[in-house]
């Protein structure tokens, strides 16, 4: 069924399907004119069958028949409604559907009717697994017949078991058959779950099926099914209880709260500040993977002065719909409460069950994160208005951290603030003996065989070996090298140019992992920002600098929760989603990347304490098609977030309706400063546009407002 | 011996060609000159269709390998020719029969025991090829053999490896060794493929190395090289010793002959590997050609010994033949069986006598066995092949021991029962019996015998239970003849080779057919309605 080539037709060829195509329509034509009218007479039902035997496409001429046949078994004779009669009007619609798939294999609307019928429970489940033996030698990859036998193997209540057999024969038979796989993987998934006999030890079957499916990698390693098989069965074995990784503030600290950003000499390290004006500051809560069911109810804070009743949280980066790693709420401090030297609050995640990973594992052990906050007395002394001035991400602004630093030293005191690991459920010994397995089964094919899907797998392997041995406890072995994860994902991006683009995503979360995994290669990314011309009352800042790497993506933040200014500069940065979790980003340069098209920066929209936002040099507006500009919210779907403010401009304004990409993320953002030069979108009536949109914004490419 | 009055008067006497015995070459010529339009008379002396290459009941098979027809030796003479006496020699030697048991013999008539076993047909092989060309698959039916195993090290038998779906399952194989020979299965389709890459291609000059060398070149492991040489290539000889290896298969044969298994995987939708057998034997296959040959006219005479070679007076020349009853009857042309010998005439040259000589002296020979028993070898299969690489059964094993195993699902036993063929190259009767004796203690429990006592006694004790006891079993030696081109008007027909397949046999034949009628197609292209579902319908389900 496979790699027929295709034959252009010949004239008579082309004839016939002309010819063919009048008797169609002169046909449905018919059959529509039945349908309106209610018509099911002999007469009128043979002509749809005649319609649908030729053409099993015909989606309503098979509602048609459905309608017939309800009509039919509802004026069955009174006196003569017996099974017989029942069942011979069924029959009839099963030699149809037989006809249909005669004609094509792969007609979802002949399958379904099929379905219909049977599911009316007359008809015998034998015969629909005779006929799919036959159907499943002629085609055995044909998903329309996997899926049917799904459905009768369900209604005939055949054993999961038997099924199983039957893909292990099938695949035997031809092992590159994807859809015996899959059936493969749903049939033990339901055997895990239920743990009959010969499935309650989870471990010792999928030991079972990998090797079963090794045998297939290694007589074929370029044959993709079992290599799909295996991805599944990896996913089983890392299938593992979401954990609670890190929050800001962090556990063990002391914050600060101040409005200007200025700290207070008397203020000792370790200590964390944040501006924040209305005394609110954000609570995040970063897991391992996208959670579900984060509230009041499976979260509790104490802490005597929290204004707020009951806490709201919101999932920060929602890739699936109500799944998200990170969680945000905000703390409110009583403006009632003047002088308070230190509040302290205690949090405890998890503390009633509820929350799910979207694999449906519940985070069952429940983490305590304790910190303190100051809210200073004299918070009404500074003047509200600073002064602000324009910022320079000059070269020459940036310091790397003396160890000895004030801010080395705050660094190092962050990463003694990681939630203790002595909490966290001990790494599965199996899992992780497993997955060493694998590897060295992988490792002993690549020897010999240049796969490229074998180099990927070798990849996976190691990355999720070393998130085993990072979440897991202490005493689990030594991660292996991030270098040759990367070689690696170097290698595929020669091998396999088609698919650069999945290899550099791969390759920057690898990157990102080995730079950020924990805070002592993090401190290698460390800058200290102070200008050189500022005056020396300015404090100087911490920035994490991740410029110049080749990230496509941005990878985990979990160590990352506290950056204020970020710099990813100088990259291949296509997209920025996971940016959001960084609530407390308040200056961004993302300078020099890839970046094509406004609405690639809505991770943006969330963060409320952004000022200066530097996107010089990228590519928006240099793609004629931008596949991306549409999967926002738009004015052209409903689900609009904000309303549009359409006063702001004057009705007349063009610019509007060109640039409604550019309103939808700037007209949520509170900038300051932003950079926006060499992008070919940006013209002097974008800059008007964007001063006008966000009346905070002093400079444009270092033009200020007013000129 | 009947009375010469019995037999019918053939008529007419004069024919284009005369064919003597029915063997699968002679009954192939016998059909492809009469599908060329010739007038054919095909003779045989025996009562059934065969010659060597019939399936016997097993009480006629013992008679029939013991002592051939002896020359007749009477009414010799004739009036215008000089006559000629023809005379049989034997073929057969070292005849060794062992009965345990008295059911085969009591159920001899429920057996159909091939002269020639083993031998089966490749899928996509020339055979086959001419079957469905000749229409001849409307008088056969054949049964997939659902099997290969190589004996293991350890004295089991391993399942051979031989498609992508049997590495998959194989379970003796390595994880490597999967990847390595399905590797080299892909290097020789990506070889024989039509994409002209340089890259793609073996080199020529690996093309005529030894395949033995090329294999260990690319790094192919011990076992996976037995497995290609000796079950899928079919090698005789130890291609390990290549100065003592009579027969050194190079690249260049070694990969076709795989690439013609490969293609024979999958060629019929109902059969399930590379090869199948006929239903009822090998013996079904002259049959069907002398079928298709009275179909196109030839007549057939069974029963009708053959007493003399007649020679025109003066010239010597080949003019006809004389039958036991007597009548004389000409033709330009005479094909004869490889069992019979033609003294030198007064006349005439006695090249005949030499060459027969000088074939005996050279002859190759093949032991040939034949074991009955009741269980099968592999209690998974019915119809199976193994083999015995060279080396595997004793450290002097020079050739490769092959068996095939048949049931009754091919009507060639009563069922319940199972035959089992061997056969062996071998340079003498002694060696000969060696070699098959070695395969039979490995494959099966040999009652009250004494060598099961010392020979792979540890063996026989570990797998005793396991392994099918013997009922009945025979050993032979069989001489081998080569076709090596007619004499004048006469040629004589190859005696059934060592080979497994009948690849071989069907070129020889098809040379002779070529020398004699030079100017004829063999088996012109007929419209057999479409090849396909013929094929199809080949094999029965």
């Amino acid at each position: 069924m496979h790699g027929r080539p295709r034959k252009a037709p010949t004239d008579e060829e082309q004839e016939a399907s002309s010819n063919k195509a009048v008797k169609l329509r002169d046909l449905q034509s018919q059959v529509l004119q039945f349908h309106r009218n209610k018509i099911y007479t002999k007469e009128a039902i043979e002509i749809s069958a005649k319609l649908l035997e030729s053409n099993p496409e015909h989606y309503t001429g098979w509602n048609y028949r459905k309608l017939a046949v309800e009509h039919l078994l509802d004026h069955l004779p009174e006196n003569g409604v017996d099974s017989e009669s029942i069942q011979s009007i069924l029959d009839e619609e099963l030699r149809l559907v037989e006809n249909a798939l005669k004609r094509n294999f792969k007609s979802y609307g002949a399958w379904h009717h099929r379905k219909w019928i049977l599911s009316k429970g007359h008809s015998s489940t034998d015969r629909e697994l005779r006929l799919l033996s036959k159907f499943q030698k002629l085609d055995s990859r044909n998903f329309h017949a996997w899926n049917y036998r799904r459905f009768i193997s369900a209604l005939k209540k055949i054993p999961d078991e038997e099924e199983l057999q039957y893909t292990t024969n099938m695949i035997y038979d031809n092992f590159s058959n994807y859809s015996a796989w899959h059936n493969r993987s749903v049939l033990l998934s339901n055997l895990l779950e239920k743990g009959g006999k010969g499935y309650d030890d989870r471990g010792t079957v999928l030991g079972e099926e990998y090797e079963f499916v090794r045998n297939a990698l290694f007589t074929d390693p370029d044959d993709q099914s079992g290599w799909f098989y295996h991805l599944w069965l990896l996913e089983q074995t890392l299938q593992r209880e979401p954990l609670f990784l890190s929050s800001w503030p962090p556990n063990g600290s002391t914050l600060c709260l101040s409005i200007d950003g200025y700290l207070n000499s008397q203020q000792s390290w370790p200590m964390l500040h944040f501006q924040s004006k209305a005394r609110t500051f954000p609570l995040i809560l970063y897991f391992s993977e996208a959670v579900e069911g984060v509230s009041s109810s499976t979260v509790t804070v104490e802490s005597e002065y929290n204004a707020g009743g009951d806490l709201i949280w919101r999932p920060l980066s929602p890739k699936k719909f109500g799944f998200s790693q990170a969680w945000l709420t905000d703390l409110k401090f009583s403006d009632k409460v003047h002088s308070l030297e230190s509040c302290p609050v205690k949090i405890t995640v998890a503390h009633f069950p509820g929350i799910i990973s979207s694999s449906g594992m519940p985070c069952s052990q429940s983490c305590h994160l304790s910190f303190t906050v100051c809210v200073p007395a004299n918070d009404q002394e500074r003047s509200e208005v600073q002064t602000a001035h324009r910022i320079s991400l000059e070269e020459e602004n940036f310091k790397a951290l003396a160890t000895q630093s004030e801010e080395a030293k705050l660094v190092h005191s962050l990463s003694k603030l990681e939630i203790e690991k002595v909490n966290r459920p001990t790494t599965c010994k199996q899992s992780l003996e497993t997955i060493s397995n694998e590897i060295a089964h992988c490792q002993e094919l690549l020897s010999s065989t240049d796969c490229k899907i074998g180099k990927l797998t070798l990849a996976r392997l190691w990355m999720a070996r070393n998130t085993l041995i990072t979440y897991g406890s202490t005493d689990d072995g030594t991660e292996v090298h991030y270098e040759d994860i990367l070689a690696l994902y170097r290698d595929l991006m020669k091998m396999d140019p088609v698919h650069i683009c999945y290899y550099e995503d791969e390759y920057s979360l690898a990157l990102w992992k080995q730079a950020t995994s924990n805070l002592v290669s993090l401190l290698k990314h460390c800058y200290q920002y102070q200008e050189t011309s500022s005056s020396p009352s300015m404090n100087p800042s911490l920035c994490v600098r991740l410029n110049g790497l080749s990230l496509s993506r941005i990878g985990s933040m979990e160590h990352l929760l506290w950056v204020q200014m970020l710099d990813l500069s100088h990259n291949k940065l296509r997209s920025i989603e996971g940016l959001e979790t960084l609530q407390l980003l308040s200056c961004l340069n993302l300078s020099n990347n890839k970046i094509c098209s406004f609405t690639a920066l809505e991770p943006l929209k969330k963060l409320k304490s952004l000022q200066v936002l530097d996107i010089s040099n990228n590519e928006i507006g240099a793609h004629s098609i931008d596949t991306r500009r549409y999967l926002c919210s738009s004015p052209l779907n409903h689900a609009l977030v904000s309303e549009w403010h359409f006063d702001k401009f004057a009705s007349d304004d063009v610019t509007l309706k060109d640039h409604w990409d550019a309103y939808l993320i700037f007209d949520d953002l509170n900038l300051i400063q932003l950079e926006i030069m060499g992008n070919a979108i940006v013209d002097d009536r974008l800059r008007s546009f964007l001063f006008k949109l966000m009346p905070s914004l002093k400079w444009i490419d270092g033009e200020s407002k007013c000129d | 011996m009947e009375e010469a009055e019995s037999y019918p008067p053939i008529d007419p006497s004069n024919f284009d060609l005369i064919v003597i015995g029915t063997g699968l070459p002679e009954s192939i010529v016998a059909s492809a000159a009469s599908a060329a339009g010739k007038t054919v008379l095909h003779l045989d002396s025996n009562p059934f269709y065969g010659s060597h290459s019939a399936s016997l009941p097993l009480n006629d098979f013992i008679p029939f390998i013991q002592s051939e027809s002896q020359p007749q030796s009477r009414n010799l003479t004739s009036d215008d020719y000089v006559s000629t006496p023809v005379a049989t020699r034997p073929l057969y030697s070292a005849v060794e029969t062992n009965s345990y048991s008295s059911e085969p013999t009591e159920n001899s008539r429920k057996f159909n025991l091939d002269l020639a076993g083993p031998r089966v047909l490749l899928c996509s092989d020339s055979m086959i090829d001419l079957i469905l060309k000749t229409g001849i698959n409307q008088y056969m039916e054949f049964k997939s053999v659902d099997a290969s195993f190589i004996s293991s090290a350890d004295g089991g038998l391993e399942n051979v490896p031989d498609s992508r779906s049997a590495i998959f399952k194989n379970r003796g194989l390595s994880l490597t060794e999967k990847n390595q020979l399905m590797k080299f299965f892909k290097l020789v389709q990506r070889h024989l493929g039509d994409d002209e890459t340089e890259d793609d291609k073996i080199s020529d000059q690996d093309l005529e190395s030894p395949f033995v060398e090329f294999l260990t070149k690319i790094g192919l492991s011990q076992k996976l090289k037995s497995i290609i040489l000796y079950t899928i290539v079919l090698a005789d000889y130890d291609q390990e010793n290549l100065e003592a290896c009579k027969d050194v298969i190079s690249t260049k044969s070694g990969i076709s002959r795989l690439a013609l298994y490969h293609s024979s995987i999958g060629r019929f939708p109902n059969a399930n590997g590379a090869i199948i057998y006929p239903i009822y034997g090998q013996g079904e296959l002259p049959q069907a050609f002398c079928r298709r040959a009275a179909v196109k006219g030839c007549i057939y005479v069974l029963r009708m010994p053959v007493v003399a070679i007649l020679n025109d007076k003066d010239s010597g020349e080949y003019k006809g033949i004389k039958l036991v009853s007597g009548q004389e009857l000409f033709s330009p042309k005479l094909i004869i069986a490889p069992s019979f010998t033609i003294p030198s005439t007064p006349n005439h040259d006695a090249q005949v006598a030499n060459s027969d000589d000088v074939s005996l002296s050279d002859t190759k020979k093949v032991a040939r066995g034949i074991c009955i028993t009741k269980h099968s070898l592999n209690t998974q299969v019915a119809n199976c092949l193994v083999f015995f690489p060279p080396r595997s059964l004793y450290l002097e094993q020079s050739t490769s021991v092959r068996v095939l195993q048949l049931s009754s699902n091919v009507a060639v036993c009563p069922s319940g029962m199972f035959v089992t063929y061997l056969s062996a190259m071998c340079d003498d009767n002694v060696q000969g019996k060696k070699l098959l004796n070695a395969a039979i203690n490995a494959l099966f429990s040999v009652p009250i015998s004494g060598n099961s006592e010392n020979s792979g006694a540890s063996n026989l004790s570990e797998h005793a239970e396991e392994k099918p006891c013997l009922l009945w079993s025979t050993l032979y030696i069989q001489e081998l003849t080569t076709f090596q081109g007619g004499l004048d008007s006469i040629s004589k027909t190859p005696m059934p080779d060592e080979h497994l397949h009948y690849t071989d046999l069907l070129d020889a034949t098809e040379k002779i057919f070529k020398e004699i009628y030079p100017n004829e197609e063999f088996f012109p292209s007929i419209n057999v309605s479409n090849d396909d579902e013929g094929g199809g319908s080949e094999l029965d389900s």
